[in-house]
């Protein structure tokens, strides 16, 4: 699984290209990829304007604007990827929307370098990416039916997290190897505990036509169907929790009905407010990084009243990258950051 | 047991003198790579009288002394280069006497920095003192007479520019109380509104006296301290990055590194920025300060702040820092030295490239770091490498590298900080002529029989 290797077979491969469908977007009936936006206020026919503009090559202020939330490639209900188009163009015209010093640094953090662990790998794995917290939370009964086979590292990294930095060379050039090295293990089926690079394998994947020869599976969904397993060991908590959807969530919108489902099933009280679902803000994390303070701030703090207004006592996250961006400020407005994961191991008497 | 050695004992007692091989050997060296040289004597003496009665023994018969903090200076200002008496000042770690209202401390000369740092935190939660970034072992003392710098030297300069008065033992064996203290109970001032007499003893390494108290000016202690890191991929722009940040006065210390080593610090210059208050509103107040203060460069996309994770912080803010421990074996076997020259802030660009051009060239591991002195008014600029001790090759090239860097230095317009002895001869060959005789006549008057840590300063 040596790097040399990988590239020796991406070099004899083929370059991969958006699949995107301009005619979606002139007949488009609602614009919702924009009119939706949470961070630009723009009506139908601007929105189906500037879409085929940014189709054809064309300037647009939606270069400018857009904070890559990636929220627009879950709008689409047309199956385009108004996202990942905004991406390639600005790649395409050089506009940066990070630092340059930024998208060096995670491009470097992200390079393969031979220190990938391994458990007992199976046809059945988890993946944990790059994400070392994993290695620490993802044990107990929830996952002994899978466990020890496990696979951690840079050679596992989905790298989609570059869309933000409008770079998706480096994702063109870096996905196919990984899939490659799931593929050398001879895994049948992925369950991934970042949803990111559950969202690369079921969503970006596909939508460059990078072929994937194996069964993705969302890690909310094996956690659900974990639970009903052991549904008689479960105590209800009784609590009220706030969800801080994160943006990577937004490329497996059709897994996000099983935050409810598994809140439902643990005795979890998930309060109605305004920043969820689809109007779910970001933990800004990205947003200070690439466009300074007041952005990053302003929403926090609008995320955090929000959570905080509707009697949230928890704050439950999906994403590692959000809970450590977001979590020490939760917990100074007296709300508990908890990971998925542990929450449903409280469920079970394990934590 | 010789006559000497005999003669010692009787002053600091029986138990803390040796002239056996098991102790030359240890206090023949320092961490660094300068070459060893063994001392004829050790002492560890407990109070200032007896070290004035072992100069006077020393200068009686000539016998060269060296005073010894810690060892920790890497660049061999406590090897004994002509052999004698080596003072072990590590028996005196009193801490005399504390002014809460005006922030004031005195201390023995043989107090680490650890130890004054655990007493404040216990007794004076509201105190700190400037802690440079090595083993919490070294001493105030050893750090004051180096010009070290520390966590608060972007506010207040040099951990030297914080002395409010000194206690010296003098080559003659007088002992000289410089500043406030010396017609005041009051120790508040190491000179003003007097002549100065502190630069006659800092910044010579023990060449004209050996101190044995220190008066220390403490600084506010805030409840929370927090870091973020500022990085660039354009070294020609960190100075300004700087000037922006020290124009804003909310931060306590300003430190920027550079290395290839791990990934996550590759292609890029990191800031780093700490600051501390009371409470969330002052820490966010200044936090907001900072990032507006750079906000143009984020704008340009010529910087931003990386996400300093929970994780992380810990380490960040460890005071002293220990990641400078893992630097220091990154190439195993626990080799590190490095020359920091004081330079201005506005020449970070080519100390950087320098750096990495050194670092090619002798094909070593390296990281390119810099302390902030004052509000920008210059900077130490650290040439580290690291090496592996059992690989003599790779200290033969990281010795000729750090030459290179010495050369390179003074041709920069840079001073050297805690040079070593070659470095001292360098910079007395390039000093202003008149400068250099005033050095002389001073070492000259003040050590006539030149037994204080000779070889070091010495003007010919």
């Amino acid at each position: 699984m040596d790097k040399e290797n990988c590239l020796g077979w991406l070099k004899g491969g083929k370059m991969y290209a958006l699949n995107f469908d301009e005619n979606l977007c002139t007949t488009c009936p609602t614009g919702d990829c924009l009119v939706k936006c949470q961070y630009m206020d723009v009506e139908k026919d601007t929105a189906v304007e500037e879409m085929v503009k940014i189709s054809r090559g064309e300037d647009s202020f939606v270069f400018k604007d857009c904070v890559t939330c990636y929220g627009c490639e879950e709008y689409c209900k047309r199956g385009n990827h108004p996202f990942y188009l905004i991406t390639e163009r600005r790649e395409e015209k050089g506009i940066l929307t990070s630092p340059r010093a930024i998208t060096k640094q995670w491009i470097n953090i992200g390079e393969p370098q031979g220190k990938y662990r391994l458990g007992k790998v199976k046809e059945k794995v988890l993946s944990f990416g790059f994400m070392p917290e994993f290695l620490k939370w993802v044990r107990g009964r929830l996952f002994e039916d899978v466990m020890p086979s496990f696979i951690f590292g840079q050679e596992f990294f989905c790298n989609v997290v570059y869309i933000h930095f409008a770079n998706t060379s480096i994702i063109k050039e870096r996905l196919p190897m990984v899939v490659d090295n799931f593929k050398k293990l001879g895994v049948k089926e992925v369950v991934f505990i970042h949803d990111e690079c559950y969202g690369a394998f079921a969503h970006l994947a596909p939508a460059y036509g990078i072929k994937v020869p194996f069964k993705s599976i969302h890690y909310f969904e094996y956690l659900y169907k974990r639970l009903q397993e052991l549904k008689d060991e479960i105590r209800p908590l009784n609590i009220k929790v706030a969800y801080q959807r994160p943006c990577s969530s937004r490329l497996s919108s059709d897994k996000h009905h099983f935050v409810a489902d598994i809140m439902e099933l643990i005795g979890v009280d998930l309060v109605e407010r305004e920043y969820q679902g689809e109007n779910a803000l970001c933990c800004g994390g990205i947003f200070s990084m690439c466009f300074g303070y007041d952005l990053a701030n302003d929403v926090q703090k609008r995320n955090i009243d929000d959570m905080a207004a509707n009697g949230a006592e928890y704050c439950v996250f999906n994403c590692p990258a959000c809970q450590s961006t977001l979590g020490e400020k939760v917990a100074k407005r007296g709300i508990k950051p908890v990971h998925m994961i542990d929450i449903c191991r409280m469920a079970i008497g394990e934590k | 047991m010789t006559d000497i050695t005999q003669a010692l004992a009787e002053i600091v007692g029986e138990g803390y003198v040796s002239d056996q091989p098991e102790e030359a050997y240890f206090y023949a060296r320092d961490p660094g790579l300068m070459p060893a040289h063994e001392p004829d004597y050790v002492v560890v003496p407990k109070t200032a009288e007896e070290i004035q009665k072992v100069v006077r023994l020393a200068n009686r018969d000539k016998i060269p002394i060296v005073p010894m903090g810690a060892g920790m200076a890497l660049t061999g200002l406590v090897i004994p280069l002509k052999g004698g008496i080596v003072i072990d000042m590590k028996r005196m770690t009193g801490i005399l006497a504390i002014n809460e209202k005006a922030r004031l401390v005195i201390v023995e000369g043989g107090i680490s920095q650890g130890l004054l740092k655990a007493y404040l935190e216990k007794n004076y939660p509201k105190l700190r003192h400037s802690i440079p970034d090595s083993p919490a072992t070294a001493t105030i003392a050893a750090n004051v007479m180096i010009h070290g710098q520390g966590r608060l030297s972007q506010q207040y300069g040099f951990n030297s520019d914080m002395v409010a008065g000194l206690e010296v033992v003098l080559p003659s064996g007088e002992i000289c109380k410089i500043g406030s203290c010396s017609i005041s109970p009051d120790w508040f001032s190491k000179g003003a509104p007097m002549p100065d007499l502190s630069g006659l003893f800092l910044g010579w390494f023990g060449a004209t006296g050996i101190i044995t108290k220190v008066a220390l000016k403490l600084y506010p202690k805030k409840k929370m301290r927090d870091v973020e890191i500022f990085i660039t991929d354009m070294e020609e722009i960190v100075p300004d990055i700087v000037h922006e940040l020290t124009y804003t006065e909310m931060v306590e210390d300003i430190t920027v590194f550079a290395q290839p080593l791990p990934m996550i610090f590759r292609d890029n210059h990191h800031i780093t920025i700490f600051f501390t208050g009371d409470t969330d509103t002052e820490l966010e107040f200044k936090r907001k300060m900072v990032w507006d203060a750079l906000d143009r460069f984020i704008k340009s996309k010529d910087g931003g702040f990386m996400g300093v994770p929970p994780v992380m912080k810990p380490t960040l803010l460890d005071s002293p820092q220990r990641s400078v421990t893992r630097f220091a074996d990154v190439k195993k076997g626990g080799g590190f030295e490095y020359s920091g020259p004081i330079i201005l802030v506005e020449k970070y660009p080519e100390c950087s490239r320098k750096i990495r051009e050194l670092a090619e060239k002798y094909d070593l591991g390296y990281s390119g770091m810099a302390r902030i002195i004052g509000r920008g008014h210059c900077m130490m600029y650290g040439f580290a490498f690291t090496f592996n001790r059992a690989d003599p090759d790779m200290m033969e090239r990281t010795r000729k590298a750090l030459h290179e860097v010495s050369e390179y230095a003074l041709e920069a317009g840079g001073v050297f900080w805690k040079p070593t002895v070659n470095e001292q001869k360098m910079a007395l060959d390039k000093m202003d002529p008149n400068t250099r005789n005033l050095m002389g006549m001073i070492k000259k008057n003040i050590d006539p029989n030149g037994i204080m840590n000779p070889g070091n300063w010495e003007v010919n």
